[in-house]
């Protein structure tokens, strides 16, 4: 099992970040919500892992399809 | 009391028709822009300029920066549009304190209505029928115990007590974990409006949205401008609005239309306002749900089929003017039907979810003809910008015909002549809305969308473009038949 990517749908903020480095997730779990044009828009874990990485902070401003988090399967 | 000079305290569209009827009636307009507006249409529209401090929506929410940028353009009048600070009393207050005509209703009335609790009961006082909810806020225990007092299989709405564009909406039934639902829906409220207050009314099934344009000078006297039906809407956001319903019997629509004005009468309002109310499947029930005391983004409808400017009749009112003397068309003069399209700038996944799309347009042409009509921001290009909300242009077609499929036609004609390239839009979302049977008998409801999304959702049958493609394209293409 290698590392993955999730990468960021839109250009926008981060609102929110809900999960921490380490923390263990399911699929679907809400990793973080960016808000872009009022628009919520939740980044959910791809598959059932642990968090390795989270490259963002609240507030910051993402590029669409930039690496906002890494997770290990 | 005349306007000489308007402030107007927002951006986008909603700015620019503000500036044209300011412009229409000889007053001079001062236009507002954030840090992060480069090249915004509005500001082109104004007179004069005031730069905000800060980026994106906060710039516009700053009610002490606003009044300041006024004084400081020596303005003597404040058009707060829709949104940002238009529903707030204090900022309203915060004007009248400086010596500023706010253009809207006076502030007890921005409390009474933006307060969902006491518009509830504005209304029931006034005679008219609410639906059944929590008395005032609501907690888990009072929302559990209202749910087991409905009929088995119900279901109840959570509403957000300070809210409006859908955020803090929740629809719960009894097998759900409502203890989760109410935690979410207060978690949004906070963060839109600052006050994660709920109350919880019964949920009605398949109802239509219908609202009343009405007109008050604060005297007491009411007079209405017909109601539109807003009853297509995505995650209890309208995009497409039509005027007058098309489908609504006639006894109904009277009743809807007399509680409309019971509503605005009891409270003497004061300005041009909007009171909402949902219809029952069959038709035969209908309740006051809220009022919006400011201009709304589809008063475009009314104003194509009742041939009036109602942000002149606003800024009338605002200088003293008199019921009698604004001369309101009475709704015999209504002619046909109007359809407004929201094209916003975004993308559908394959999963039929929606998400915000950016870039730059390089092309914007607009469609043309009698009774059509574009409100927009955008110009050939216009950058997006993620700090603010994805409403890209409304297309308005207004079609003198009784018969709603001729609206409906020149409506997807107008999508199919308007260019835009560049960003991505709902565009083909909206044409398959339109082309669905169910829409052309008017056999619609707040639900429409999403019970139709899969077939909403895919995009096969391509709009037809009736328009030059951009010369790079054609010269592939031709390169290509060559090759």
């Amino acid at each position: 099992m290698s590392e993955q990517s999730i990468t960021s749908e839109v250009t926008g903020t981060v609102w929110k970040i809900e999960k921490s480095e380490g923390d263990s997730v399911e699929a679907e779990d809400v990793i973080m919500i960016l808000e872009s044009m009022k628009m919520e828009i939740p980044v959910e874990a791809p598959c059932a892992g642990r968090i390795i990485k989270i490259l963002v902070s609240e507030q910051d401003v993402v590029e669409e399809e930039q690496v906002i988090v890494v997770i290990m399967p | 009391m005349s306007i000489q000079k308007l402030l107007v305290a927002n951006r986008g569209e909603i700015a620019i028709r503000v500036m044209r009827a300011a412009h229409d009636a000889g007053i001079i307009s001062v236009a507002v822009s954030a840090e992060d507006e480069d090249r915004a249409l509005h500001v082109r529209h104004a007179d004069e300029h005031r730069a905000l401090a800060g980026k994106g929506a906060r710039a516009y929410l700053d009610a002490d920066a606003m009044v300041r940028a006024a004084l400081d353009a020596g303005a003597d009048a404040v058009h707060p549009g829709y949104g940002f600070l238009s529903e707030n009393a204090s900022f309203a207050r915060k004007c009248q304190e400086a010596g500023l005509t706010f253009v809207g209703p006076r502030p007890e009335i921005l409390e009474y209505f933006g307060d969902k609790v006491t518009a509830r009961r504005i209304a029931a006082n006034a005679g008219v029928a609410v639906l059944s909810g929590t008395e005032g806020n609501a907690d888990v225990n009072s929302a559990r115990a209202f749910l087991a007092s409905l009929p088995a299989g119900s279901q109840m709405i959570i509403k957000a007590v300070a809210g409006g564009g859908g955020r803090g909406v929740r629809v719960v039934d009894a097998g759900m974990d409502l203890e989760d639902a109410m935690a979410r829906a207060a978690a949004e409220a906070r963060a839109a409006f600052g006050d994660g207050a709920l109350y919880i009314e019964r949920y009605l099934p398949n109802a239509r949205h219908i609202e009343v344009q009405v007109v008050g000078d604060g005297s007491g006297r009411i007079a209405h401008l017909g109601e539109r039906d807003c009853s297509i809407q995505r995650r209890y956001q309208k995009i497409i609005e039509i005027a007058p319903s098309p489908l609504l019997a006639d006894s109904t629509r009277r009743q809807i239309l007399d509680a409309a004005i019971r509503v605005a009468e009891s409270v003497k309002y004061d300005s041009i306002g909007t009171l909402e109310f949902l219809v029952s499947a069959d038709g035969q029930e209908f309740a006051f749900i809220e009022a919006n005391a400011r201009l709304q983004v589809e008063h475009t409808i009314t104003e194509e089929v009742m041939g009036v400017d109602l942000v002149r009749i606003q800024l009338e009112l605002a200088q003293g003017a008199s019921i009698e003397s604004l001369a309101i068309p009475d709704e015999a003069t209504a002619k046909g039907f109007a359809i407004q399209l929201r094209i916003n700038t975004e993308r559908m996944k394959a999963d039929g979810r929606t998400l915000p799309a950016g870039g730059e347009l390089k092309a914007f042409d607009l469609p043309g003809g009698p009774g059509v009509r574009v409100d927009t921001l955008a110009f050939n290009g216009f950058r997006s910008s993620p700090g603010f909300d994805s409403l890209l242009a409304k297309l308005v077609v207004h079609s003198p015909s009784a018969n709603f499929s001729d609206c409906i036609k020149k409506a997807l004609r107008s999508l199919s002549e308007f260019q835009i390239d560049g960003i991505e839009t709902n565009r083909e979302f909206l044409a398959n809305i339109m082309r669905h049977p169910d829409f052309a008998s008017g056999n619609i409801h707040t639900r429409f969308v999403d019970e139709h999304l899969a077939v909403l959702a895919d995009i096969i049958q391509k709009m037809p473009k009736r328009y030059v493609e951009p010369v790079s394209e054609r010269r592939i293409v031709a390169q290509g038949l060559q090759a």
